[in-house]
């Protein structure tokens, strides 16, 4: 220590040390890429995974869950699992598949209770207020409600029924003469408890939920629906516009006679 | 040093079996105990801990919740609820205790993996392997916190095999056999107890956490020491040893100090001379009497040696 650092003996340790130093520096940063590249890929959840109630974004979530599985067994039916080795799903995770065991929408939120890290939001004390998902009916062919039949279980067995799936009334264009009653989301009040799913009869579901970012539209920010704008408005947007009589033929083809 | 094949054979002549295996059986207890207590639960519907060592809750209460998981999680950009707060300052004030490496020898699932291979590496004869430098592990648990900070997700518990053992263990994972499998095998063929004395970051920060901890093995009886080597021979992290033990006639007193030792008590076991015992890091005077004997038989030539 007390010779002086200009002497050949302490420049060659310096000369080590920066070497290490870089070295290692190297080191952590290669492994850090390696580690998040990995995590990068592994962050992709399969659609049908759906998170508990009161997670947040997918990010934000596998940053806050540590994967303890408290929520897992609190929850008083065979909904919750955690994710294995292998699986799609980050590993040790806590999903659930909708078609296997949907969310009971328990009133009391145990899984959320459970939650040591708020990775599950304690905020969320109305399970009606959870957004684990939204249900779309994905296939109009085999639905049979579509059909013009009247299975109606999907909207049945909502949990918010007649709010968060309702059956509205079309003309039924096969038949000429009856109705069909076409099961509707809104998404609003649809949880993603995934009842509906559990619950379709056919042998594959029609209808599904799935993580809201897959299952929801968006209109441009640009976007204007004139019919709106005139209600909120209380009277047109544009006024004096003269309307000019709509210059109907007398019949079809009528001109070319 | 004597081709002896089996260390403690000394010591099991002179204090008998029992006595020099108490540490061993303590420790392979206390970790089929805690084991067992998560295990309760899920097998025969006895909930005493819920949860796993990442955060459990016992009798409904008590939150404990590992600092290193926190850490991580915190550098991804999240604050975590109380509970989990008070669970990790819990298990951190337990550790700066028992010291921080208890968790590894006492408490992590994957140490008897690790010992199961160092065992039969030893019966095979293996050679040592791949030998990377003992601060690898401080490097990686760099990597994985700034990889936490980069990413904002946990990115290391996507692949941390000891909380997928143990996890796997408790929630009846199908293929959590593959990770002990694959840290068996890395053990035995690639690298002589590569993850848990190179690799593992969560040793690293449990290790950080015993550079400070109040309880340590102590060498208090170090001039009784007859040079069997029986204790560097059992130890998984010989290393530590050297200073306390060799340190007789100097200023180095006979607490091993480095954060790298295990607490696991192996030492205290196969010594015929009851050199070693646990004790507190503040006891670490050279022992009275020590330093005339010091200054003539051992010597500076040992040091080399």
């Amino acid at each position: 220590m007390g010779e002086p650092s200009t002497s050949p003996k302490s420049a060659v340790s310096r000369r080590r040390f920066l070497a290490n130093v870089a070295r290692a520096a190297g080191g952590v940063g290669a492994l850090s890429l390696v580690v998040g590249l990995f995590a990068r890929q592994a962050q992709s959840l399969p659609a049908q995974a759906l998170r508990p109630p009161g997670a947040g974004a997918e990010s934000d979530f596998l940053a806050a869950c540590i994967r303890c599985g408290l929520c897992v067994r609190d929850c008083p039916y065979p909904t919750l699992g955690l994710a294995d080795v292998g699986e799609d799903v980050p590993v040790g995770t806590p999903y659930f598949v909708a078609r296997r065991a949907p969310c009971e929408m328990c009133d009391d939120v145990p899984c959320v209770k459970a939650c040591p890290t708020g990775a599950l939001d304690p905020n969320l004390t109305n399970i009606d207020d959870a957004d684990m998902g939204l249900a779309v009916l994905v296939d109009e062919e085999t639905c049979l409600n579509f059909q013009g039949l009247r299975c109606d279980v999907c909207q049945r067995v909502c949990p918010l029924i007649n709010e968060a799936i309702t059956l509205e009334l079309h003309h039924n264009l096969r038949t000429g003469k009856h109705a069909v009653f076409i099961p509707t989301v809104h998404s609003d009040k649809c949880t993603g408890c995934g009842k509906c799913e559990r619950s379709c009869v056919l042998e594959t579901a029609a209808i599904r939920v799935f993580p809201r970012h897959l299952a929801k539209g968006r209109i441009g920010e640009h976007y204007r629906l004139g019919w709106v704008e005139k209600e909120n408005k209380g009277e047109s947007l544009i006024q004096g516009i003269v309307d000019l009589p709509d210059r109907m033929p007398d019949k079809l083809g009528g001109g070319l006679k | 040093m004597s081709a002896k094949t089996n260390p403690g054979t000394d010591a099991v002549t002179s204090k008998g079996w029992l006595a020099a295996h108490k540490w061993l059986l303590i420790r392979r207890a206390v970790q089929l105990s805690i084991l067992g207590l998560f295990l309760a639960g899920p097998l025969f519907d006895v909930w005493i801990i819920k949860g796993n060592l990442t955060s459990s809750l016992t009798l409904g209460v008590l939150p404990l919740s590992d600092p290193f998981i926190l850490v991580q999680s915190l550098l991804a950009g999240h604050i975590a609820a109380a509970s989990a707060l008070i669970g990790a300052a819990i298990v951190l004030a337990v550790y700066a205790l028992v010291g921080g490496r208890s968790y590894c020898s006492f408490v992590c699932p994957m140490n008897v993996v690790t010992d199961a291979s160092r065992w039969l590496a030893k019966r095979l004869d293996l050679p040592k392997g791949w030998q990377p430098a003992r601060e690898t592990r401080l490097w990686i648990l760099a990597s994985v916190l700034v990889t936490a900070l980069i990413t904002g997700v946990m990115a290391w518990e996507m692949l941390n095999p000891v909380t997928i053992l143990h996890r796997g263990l408790v929630y009846a994972s199908s293929y959590v056999w593959t990770v002990a499998l694959a840290i068996f095998l890395f053990d035995l063929v690639v690298s002589r107890r590569g993850w848990c004395g190179r690799l593992c970051p969560m040793g690293a920060f449990y290790g950080l956490i015993g550079s400070v901890s109040l309880t340590r093995v102590s060498a208090q009886n170090r001039t009784a020491c007859n040079d069997c080597m029986d204790c560097f021979a059992v130890c998984p992290e010989p290393h530590v040893i050297t200073p306390a033990l060799r340190g007789v006639g100097t200023a180095v007193g006979p607490v091993i100090l480095s954060g790298d030792c295990t607490n696991c008590g192996r030492c205290i076991d196969v010594c015929a001379k009851d050199v070693f015992r646990f004790d507190l890091r503040f006891h670490n005077d050279a022992p009275k009497g020590e330093r005339q004997r010091g200054d003539e038989t051992v010597s500076t030539d040992r040091h080399a040696a």
